[in-house]
Order: structure tokens, then C-alpha cells, then sequence
């Protein structure tokens, strides 16, 4: 039987990382990913957790312990934020060159100096390249049913990555909402053991990781980029397959809110995604016909859906994200993806950097501007920047 | 344990790509001959990833995984959690690493491993240089020796690694050399038998790295030890006992030989002699030398 529980985005996911029953969990604490790792420390006292757990001296050794599990054959999680993440990230390239699934929560939190805990994306979006499949969640909800999703996804034999699901710091990692937890043998029934694509045993002694020649390497990244394909048909597979069991859906790689009719689509992540469904509501009400389509997949990229929201509507993007020096990562992306396959206008937004509160009226002023024509060509930075 | 009646086993393929008269590779022959088939190796950035050879061949008939340069120790963590939690617990771990890897960018996982009292062997082959980059400077690299980046000889002495492994209190160290195979077997024997945390230090001269022929490598690495620039000893359960020829210049039952009988072979000093002996240097890494067995004997004898 499905109960309720009502805790922060930090105690769920540790939640729903213990109910995957990770056999090994390596971790170092930073705000504001702390009470996730000490969630499952305190599973590991009550004995719910029954696997192994590693306090590394460093995000780098975390990441280094968990390819080490993984390697080994079994199921492993771990999760960090912001410069944890970024001390990762010659690890992060490993774990996926390796095509080991590790599992692992990011809480998006602004990159120093100076130092700021607060809500931002490019932590995790400037970790876009490494091969790892990218999920950003709205909710508590969609964290706990994402983390388990991720463990079956990642795993897959046709797919064989490493997972990241990122959210937003404190608006969802510190905010306590109600989350339907289902019992754990049906979560074992959703989630079989892992078969390792490769491992390291006695009985079959591999070399891993040695000297690779260019022809080679070449192909390891075309099998990494056709996993990533696989892995954009299996997201909405595994999250119908859950829908069926637990009556819970939050989209594929896209959640689409009142899109039908819509002449422009509001694209837009994490936290500010579900902000943007009471700005969607509102403006609906007032006349606009905008629809939203919130990105919950960065990596693989929804070029196909993008495109075909493109045939019908003008899209509106709003990144919580910079790549200093061009622009908001989903924006340009996007952009990207119409190149040559579709006419529509694209508007984008840089907002909520540095964890800068972005609220539905904010979103309502931007997509305004965008259908009322007053949005430029470029992207706007959404309060510093006249519009 | 003599040279004869090690085991016939061979772990150690034959066509590997090391240079001819690797230290590295004589001591991982006998390590895997000290430890068997049932071990995991990790190996971090270091000649042995060259020397165990190209995707998809290998050298080594164990179980084997590339990781990170500075990574070798956690990801030797992980690889025993995971193998516990699979009840492979008879299954020994081996982290495989270089003074680089060692010394400089893997100390802090290593440290991070120890004071988890890991169950794990880690061992350091030191040949006192990155040599697989180039023969650059290490933590390890000896004062006054040459390499790509210190050209006119290093200004500072080596670090004394044995001592930050000590201070962890793990249960059990070991220095060794590659020119000793029963030590190193012995000593490789015994920590595969104790429980926790393992250190072994393997000193291995190298010969493109020290500029010696290739014929050379076991007699520098004897020289290493009769001039006391390196020492053999055990360190178990918080005491420290000397080995071999190490033992009886720390009891001062034989004096160690002048520095100058080794450094002279080794071109990477060629400096100290050509064109003209820089007698204050040499002097000056014999008084380093020297204060080095006094706090040796003073804290062990």
C-alpha cells in the first residue's frame, strides 16, 4: 500500500535511493546536499539501508569510489552539489566513458565566488558534455519517482550510463511537500537487480581503461552517443511503465501543460518549471494562448519534440544558466535544434541567477514581452536588462 | 622464502610494453606471485598503464582497472566495498600506483583511505619521477637529481612518505626494494594475511628515468640501500623493525657506503661530477642521509 510522506526534496531522495537498495553509497557533505547523504546515514543506522557506505575526504574520491563499486557489478548512489559537482568532473567522464550507472543527486546550487548556497542551474549544466544522462525535477514527487526511474534507466542493457538528477537548492532540496511512497517490494518489482554490462572478477580477468587507440576510442563515443539515443526512447517507456503501477506521470523527456491551442510554448526547468504552470494558468486566463513545456531531460536532448512543438508555436525559454561568453545553455540548444527545420521565433530569458527568486508574475511579465513582440532577437537578462 | 622456491605461477604475461630492465614490472611479477590469481588491481595514471598494454590486449592475467591519476586509492575503496558486499571478501584488493600518483596528486585519497582503515594493499613503486610523463619532478625525487623539470638538480629534498603513512596507524607498512624479491615477497605476503589498511613502498630505479644502463637496475637499487638512501623495514602494530642490510646500518653493525658509490652511476647527478665535483651538494646530500638514520635510530633502535 502507497503511504505519505511529508519531508524536504534532500530526505526523499534518500529516501527513494535506499528504497533502490544501492549496494554501495560513497558520499561527501556541501550545503545544500548535506541532509540527503545524512538521510541515508540515518537509514544506515536504523539498518533500512543495508548496503555499504563510504565517507570519502572529497566529491573527486566519491565519484572515484562509486566507479570502483560499479565496477565490481553492483548498484551504487551518490549525490553533491554545486562545487562538489565540479570537483567531480574528470570523474564524471569516467564513470560514463566507463558506461558504469552510477546514480547520483545534484541539488543546483550557484558556483563561487563569492560564496552563495542559493538556486542555480550552471553547476550542473556546465557538466552537459560528460556523457551523463541530465534530469531536472519540479517537485518532491518527481524526485523520488525520478531517482528510482533513474536506477532501471541507467542500467538498462541498451543504455549503460550514469544518471544525474538535479534540483533546485532549498526551494525543493529544503521544502517539505507530501510524496506518495510506494511499498518496497513494489519498487523491487519495478526494479530488478543489476546485470553489469562489464565487471571486475576473479573468474574473468580483464584489463579496464588501458591504452586506446584513436580508430578504437572513436567508437567508444559512438556507442555513448547511441546509448544517449536509447535513452531518450526508454525515458517515457520506464515513466509510462511507472504511470501503469503507481498512477504517477511526470512527463518524458518534456511535461507539456496546456500546450493544445497554444501559439507560443513557454520552455523552462527545475523549479522554475513548476512556477511556471500558475504563470501558464494565469496567462491562459487573461486570453495568451501560451502552453508550457518544461524540460525534464537536458541529456539525451528532446531535439525531435522540440522541434515539433515548433511546428505550431513560437517558443519562449527562460535559463537559470549562463555559458559567459554566448548564452543560456537551453536557449541556445534549442535554437540549435530548429536550425533548417522550423521557422518559429525563439525568445529567451536569463533569470534567477544566483538563486534570485523567480516568481510566476516574473514569468508572466516575460512571456508577455515575448508575445507582445517587445523581446529582442537576443536573450534578455529578465530584471537587469530593459525590455 | 628463496628466489627458487617462489611460486611457479606467472599472473605477469610475457609482451609487455615496458622499457627493457622496468623495476616496475620485476616487482609486480613477484607481487602477483605473493598474492595469486584471487586479487582486483587498480591502477591509476603510471607506466603500468603503458606496461600492461593496448585495448583489447593485456599483460597481467588478474583482474585489472585503469582510474585517475589521483584517484587510485578511493576508487580501491569502492572496489572493496563492492566486492564485500558480494561476500568476495577472500578476494585481495591492490591499489598499484607511481611516486607521482603517490606522493603528489593521490596522497589525499590515499590519507582519506587509510584513516578509513580500508582492506586493502596499496602499493608505491617509487622510482622517484613521473617517468611515464617524461621524467619530470616528484615529491620523491631526490635532492640535486636532474630531471625535465628541475634541470639544474632539485633545490629540496624528498618527502619522507613512509613517516606520513605511519603517522595513520594503519596495521601494517612496509619498505622495500626491487632488487630484494624474497622482501618484497615477504612483505607483500604479510599484508595480503592482515586485515585493514596496507602500505608497501617498492623502491625501483629506472633506467631512462636515473639515466643508468638497463643492465643496472637491480645493483642501483642494492646501492640505494647499502648507502642508506633508502631503507627496508616493516612497520607492524606501531613498531617499526628494520630489514637486511637496513637492519645492520641501523644497529650499526656496518657502515653504510658513501652516497657518491650510487649517484655516480646514475647520470640524472652527472652534474655533481661533470665537469667539476660539487663536493658542498654532495656533502650536502650525505648530511641528509645521515640526520635521516639518526632520527631512524633514535625513534626505532
Amino acid at each position: 500500500m502507497t503511504s505519505v510522506m511529508i519531508d524536504t526534496g534532500n530526505y526523499i531522495a534518500a529516501k527513494a535511493a535506499v528504497m533502490a537498495c544501492p549496494d554501495v553509497v560513497a558520499a561527501y557533505p556541501i550545503t545544500p546536499q548535506t541532509t540527503l547523504v545524512e538521510g541515508i546515514a540515518k537509514y544506515l543506522h536504523t539498518g533500512e539501508f543495508k548496503g555499504e557506505y563510504i565517507c570519502v575526504e572529497s566529491e573527486h574520491s566519491a565519484m572515484a569510489a562509486c566507479i570502483g563499486a560499479s565496477a565490481t557489478g553492483i548498484r551504487t548512489f551518490t549525490g553533491t552539489s554545486s562545487h562538489g559537482l565540479l570537483l567531480m568532473h574528470e570523474m564524471l567522464h569516467w564513470a560514463a566513458l566507463a558506461r558504469l550507472p552510477v546514480i547520483m543527486c545534484n541539488i543546483n546550487r550557484v558556483v563561487g565566488p563569492g560564496w552563495n548556497i542559493w538556486a542555480d542551474e550552471n553547476d550542473s549544466i556546465s557538466q552537459r558534455d560528460t556523457g551523463w544522462i541530465q534530469f531536472y525535477c519540479s517537485s518532491n514527487q518527481e524526485i523520488f519517482d525520478t531517482v528510482i526511474q533513474a536506477f532501471k534507466l541507467g542500467e538498462h542493457e541498451q543504455v549503460s550510463l550514469p544518471v544525474m538528477i538535479s534540483y533546485n537548492a532549498f526551494i525543493l532540496s529544503h521544502t517539505s511537500m507530501p510524496v506518495f511512497v510506494p511499498e518496497q517490494k513494489e519498487v523491487d518489482d519495478f526494479l530488478p537487480k543489476r546485470k553489469a554490462k562489464w565487471k571486475l572478477e576473479v573468474e574473468n580477468p580483464i584489463t579496464f581503461g588501458n591504452i586506446i587507440l584513436p580508430n578504437e576510442y572513436e567508437k567508444v563515443r559512438k556507442e555513448m552517443q547511441d546509448a544517449q539515443n536509447n535513452a531518450k526512447e526508454l525515458i517515457p517507456t520506464i515513466a509510462k511503465d511507472w504511470k501503469k503501477r503507481f498512477n504517477r506521470f511526470h512527463g518524458g523527456l518534456l511535461e507539456y501543460y496546456k500546450c493544445d491551442d497554444a501559439e507560443y510554448v513557454l520552455l523552462s526547468m527545475g523549479a522554475i518549471g513548476a512556477e511556471s504552470k500558475v504563470a501558464i494558468d494565469n496567462l491562459q486566463k487573461n486570453g495568451y494562448k501560451v502552453g508550457l513545456a518544461r524540460v525534464r531531460v537536458i541529456r539525451p536532448f528532446p531535439t525531435e519534440e522540440i522541434i515539433k512543438l515548433s511546428k505550431k508555436a513560437d517558443l519562449i525559454v527562460i535559463d537559470r544558466n549562463i555559458s559567459v561568453g554566448n548564452e543560456g545553455v537551453l536557449f541556445n540548444e534549442i535554437k540549435g535544434a530548429l536550425f533548417g527545420m522550423s521557422d518559429a521565433k525563439v525568445y529567451g530569458f536569463i533569470a534567477g541567477l544566483g538563486g534570485k527568486d523567480v516568481t510566476f508574475g516574473d514569468i508572466e511579465i516575460m512571456c508577455k514581452k515575448a508575445i507582445k513582440g517587445k523581446a529582442k532577437d537576443h536573450q534578455i537578462w529578465y530584471g537587469l536588462e530593459e525590455v | 622464502m628463496a628466489i627458487k622456491d617462489l611460486p611457479r605461477e606467472e599472473c605477469y604475461i610475457p609482451g609487455s610494453a615496458a622499457c627493457p630492465g622496468c623495476p616496475a614490472t620485476m616487482a609486480m611479477r613477484t607481487v602477483f606471485k605473493a598474492i595469486g590469481k584471487n586479487m582486483v588491481m587498480i591502477v591509476p595514471a603510471c607506466c603500468t598503464a603503458v606496461i600492461e598494454s593496448l585495448h583489447p590486449n593485456t599483460s597481467f592475467d588478474i583482474p585489472t582497472m585503469n582510474i585517475a591519476f589521483e584517484a587510485a586509492a578511493a576508487g580501491a575503496s569502492g572496489v572493496e566495498a563492492g566486492l564485500r558486499k558480494q561476500g568476495k571478501t577472500d578476494t585481495t584488493v591492490v591499489a598499484w600506483a607511481g611516486d607521482g600518483g603517490t606522493y603528489d596528486i593521490g596522497i589525499q585519497a590515499l590519507s582519506g583511505a587509510l584513516e578509513r582503515q580500508t582492506n586493502f594493499i596499496y602499493i608505491c613503486y617509487n622510482n622517484e619521477i613521473y617517468s611515464n610523463t617524461g621524467i619530470q619532478r616528484s615529491g620523491a625525487t631526490p635532492y640535486a637529481a636532474w630531471t625535465t623539470t628541475t634541470v639544474g638538480g632539485k633545490t629540496e629534498f624528498r618527502k619522507e612518505m613512509g613517516e606520513i603513512i605511519m603517522s595513520h596507524h594503519i596495521p601494517y607498512a612496509a619498505q622495500t626494494c626491487v632488487s630484494y624479491p624474497e622482501d618484497l615477497y615477504n612483505k607483500v605476503k604479510k599484508a595480503k594475511s592482515i586485515k585493514g589498511s596496507k602500505y608497501i613502498e617498492i623502491m625501483a630505479p629506472c633506467p631512462p628515468g636515473w639515466r643508468f644502463g638497463m643492465e643496472r637496475t637491480v645493483e642501483m637499487g642494492t646501492m640505494a640501500v647499502e648507502t642508506g638512501a633508502w631503507a627496508l623495514y616493516e612497520y607492524e602494530n606501531e613498531v617499526v623493525t628494520f630489514n637486511g642490510k637496513s637492519k645492520l646500518i641501523l644497529e650499526g653493525k656496518i657502515k653504510r657506503k658513501p652516497i657518491e658509490d650510487w649517484i655516480k652511476y646514475q647520470g640524472r647527478f652527472r652534474h655533481l661530477f661533470i665537469p667539476k665535483k660539487d663536493v658542498e651538494k654532495i656533502k650536502a646530500i650525505e648530511n641528509h642521509i645521515d640526520q635521516k638514520w639518526e632520527r631512524y635510530r633514535k625513534c626505532y633502535l
